[in-house]
């Protein structure tokens, strides 16, 4: 989608002093390269030793683990690339889909108002993590490691002190369950492959995340505070608000997560999130995103997930003993960030 | 001379104030005198040069004009209004814009999109793109500058390059005046010059100019009065005609402060006694001795 948008779009007279660039050299300048090189590799590798990886049943698979990690990193890559971390965004979407569940069933209200509750609930969170970082200059790193804690403490406690248990109790018989859990975790076939419907959510969602990135002026913004925030100001820009916006949609997007796990499972234990916010940024970061900010891209980051995800199903699939999984998974990480940086360097040099 | 500015751009300014006057202006940090009795003026069409060493005072001078800080002594108006900025948003809703030494660019982005920052053209909610880059292109060359490409990150241009970015942005959204905050300052001969030519066109385009520098051999040639700032306070305001470069350039240097370092100088003997002397017969040649010359102090 990007790279048609960048073309078409250059002054119409051709100056001389610059050299038509090919298709492949403008195509290797772009943040999201690095990693779909990197998706491609372990495709292939996969693909060679693992069978079972072949069944498209096994793809499909794949995208859904990568979308329930994709939809976070969707957000955490615009908070990226906008200059900030968020450390409690594993833990949020565990809040979201506790405040939901226990808010209906403690109230007896329908499903939708838990959702709408905890959609407030996320936000906030969102919007403190935010103000925090913003009005104490405290970087963004440490704020929300305090605020990861927090919460991660609130959901055992608060859940704990209301069910009298670690986990929710089945809210599929609430009224509006049914029809919440076709919004967020509904699956339908398409030629006999099982597609869940949270693929759709996220491709939507990276589509209307890279629109806003590169065609609006809020993405000129979240480029420019990302890359320099002095800078941003001085010309006008509110470097506070994006900021605290970018939060704020990370927490919107935990929110879907957590509606997404609640409705799959109808239950959620307290303790489930803990560590996925460093999947959301390995995602992010794999799919070119500077940790500095100023750079990046979501469509990198979807790709970054979509790594995560091979690689999480993959080792499954090619029947590896399991234990070895985290050190698969690091080790091809790695050469991915690796082969990325490499790429990226190599594009720089060719401009 | 506060009304020499032609009209055309302002025409509501027919009290023929200056765009910008400070009188007795001052700031003060904690227990810090930062900024005190400060008089300046600019108007349209004449270019203000305000010289000092480092530490003289001429950042937070800018700091307050510009709307990133605000004065605590005297009066600050603009066009005969007072005024108190909480913001440089307000300052530049007031056509007071301010290139600053790290230009306020960011390196990453490409120059239209630089060029266009916290002002950008939309057609709807989507940015006009098409549109935004040929201004780039078309302003910058109306400049004097022939981008190769708007596209490229605004980091891979050259320093002089940028800095004219930086202007013809000011100028593009309605600036009346210009703060330029040590524009020469890490150019190249060439491309001060390049830079210097700038601050003429846009005083001839009618805005007020206040260009702050430390190099009384820039400042001369464009500027139309002259203040030279010490230690938080000025030690001279010149028009044109009641300076000359020399004693520009000498009360920029400060005649005794040379004197002393020669003196400090030929204590060391050898080498440094034969630095001192140049160092004197420089002193006398600008003929700034130990007093400076009618007007200042």
């Amino acid at each position: 989608m990007s790279q048609t948008l960048d073309v078409g779009v250059k002054p119409p007279a051709r100056d001389e002093r610059v050299v038509q660039r090919s298709l492949l050299s403008r195509l290797l300048t772009r943040p999201e390269v690095g990693a779909l090189l990197g998706a491609i590799v372990i495709y292939v590798v996969f693909f060679i030793v693992a069978p079972p990886f072949r069944d498209l049943d096994s793809l499909s698979t794949i995208l859904y683990v990568s979308s329930t990690y994709g939809i976070p990193a969707v957000a955490v890559a615009l908070l990226m690339i906008g200059g900030e971390f968020d450390l409690s965004a594993g833990v949020a979407v565990t809040s979201a889909a506790l405040v939901a569940s226990m808010f209906s069933w403690q109230f007896s209200a329908n499903m939708w108002v838990g959702v709408f509750v905890a959609l407030v609930v996320a936000l906030a969170i969102g919007f403190i993590n935010g103000y925090l970082v913003v009005k104490t200059g405290i970087p963004s790193f440490l704020v929300t490691l305090g605020t990861f804690f927090m919460i991660r403490g609130l959901n055992l406690a608060v859940t704990k002190l209301i069910t009298g248990n670690v986990g929710t109790n089945d809210v599929s018989n609430i009224q509006g369950f049914n029809s919440a859990k076709k919004v967020f975790a509904s699956t339908f076939t398409v030629g006999g492959v099982t597609i869940q419907i949270t693929l759709l959510w996220w491709i939507l969602f990276v589509a209307v995340a890279t629109w806003i990135l590169l065609r609006t002026h809020w993405g000129n913004w979240i480029f420019a505070v990302g890359g320099s925030a002095p800078s941003s100001r001085a010309v006008g820009v509110p470097v506070n608000w994006v900021k605290i916006g970018l939060f704020m949609a990370v927490g919107l997007m935990c929110w879907f997560t957590g509606m997404h796990i609640l409705f799959a499972f109808n239950t959620v234990q307290s303790g489930i999130g803990l560590g996925n916010e460093f999947i959301y940024i390995v995602a992010a970061v794999v799919g070119g995103c500077l940790l500095t900010g100023g750079y990046g891209s979501v469509i990198g980051a979807a790709i970054g997930a979509f790594i995560f995800g091979m690689t999480n199903q993959g080792i499954v699939y090619a029947g590896w003993n399991p234990d070895w999984f985290y050190f698969f998974l690091g080790a091809l990480l790695l050469g991915a960030i690796l082969l990325n940086n490499w790429v990226r360097k190599r594009a720089e040099a060719m401009r | 001379m506060t009304t020499t500015g032609p009209e055309l751009e302002t025409p509501q300014r027919g009290n023929g104030a200056p765009l910008v006057r400070l009188t007795e202006a001052g700031k003060h940090y904690g227990n810090i005198i930062a900024l005190s009795g400060i008089n300046l003026e600019v108007s349209g069409s004449e270019v203000t040069c305000v010289l000092g060493d480092n530490g003289a005072g001429k950042s937070t001078l800018i700091k307050i004009i510009a709307g990133l800080h605000q004065h605590d002594e005297g009066t600050y108006e603009v066009e005969g209004q007072p005024v108190r900025f909480n913001s440089p948003r307000e300052a530049l809703d007031h056509g007071i814009a301010t290139v600053y030494q790290d230009l306020a660019v960011v390196p990453l982005m490409p120059v239209w999109r630089n060029f266009f920052l916290g002002n950008e053209i939309r057609k709807g909610l989507r940015l006009d793109i098409e549109q935004m880059k040929a201004t780039t292109k078309q302003d910058m060359l109306d400049m004097g500058i022939d981008l190769r490409d708007v596209d490229q990150p605004i980091g891979t241009l050259s320093g002089g390059e940028r800095q004219c970015v930086a202007i013809s942005r000011a100028v593009h959204f309605g600036a009346k005046v210009l703060i330029l905050d040590e524009p020469t300052a890490a150019l190249g001969v060439k491309q001060s010059g390049v830079v210097l030519r700038y601050i003429i066109n846009a005083r001839e385009r009618g805005l007020g100019v206040i260009f702050i520098t430390h190099n009384p051999h820039h400042a001369f040639p464009v500027g139309d009065r002259f203040m030279l700032l010490k230690r938080g306070r000025s030690i001279g305001y010149y028009k044109k005609n009641e300076v000359t470069r020399e004693e520009l350039t000498g009360l920029m240097a400060g005649g005794a402060e040379l004197e002393e370092l020669s003196h400090e100088l030929q204590q060391g003997g050898g080498a440094a006694a034969e630095a001192a002397h140049v160092l004197e017969a420089e002193v006398h040649e600008l003929g700034i001795g130990s007093e400076t010359p009618g007007g200042g102090q």
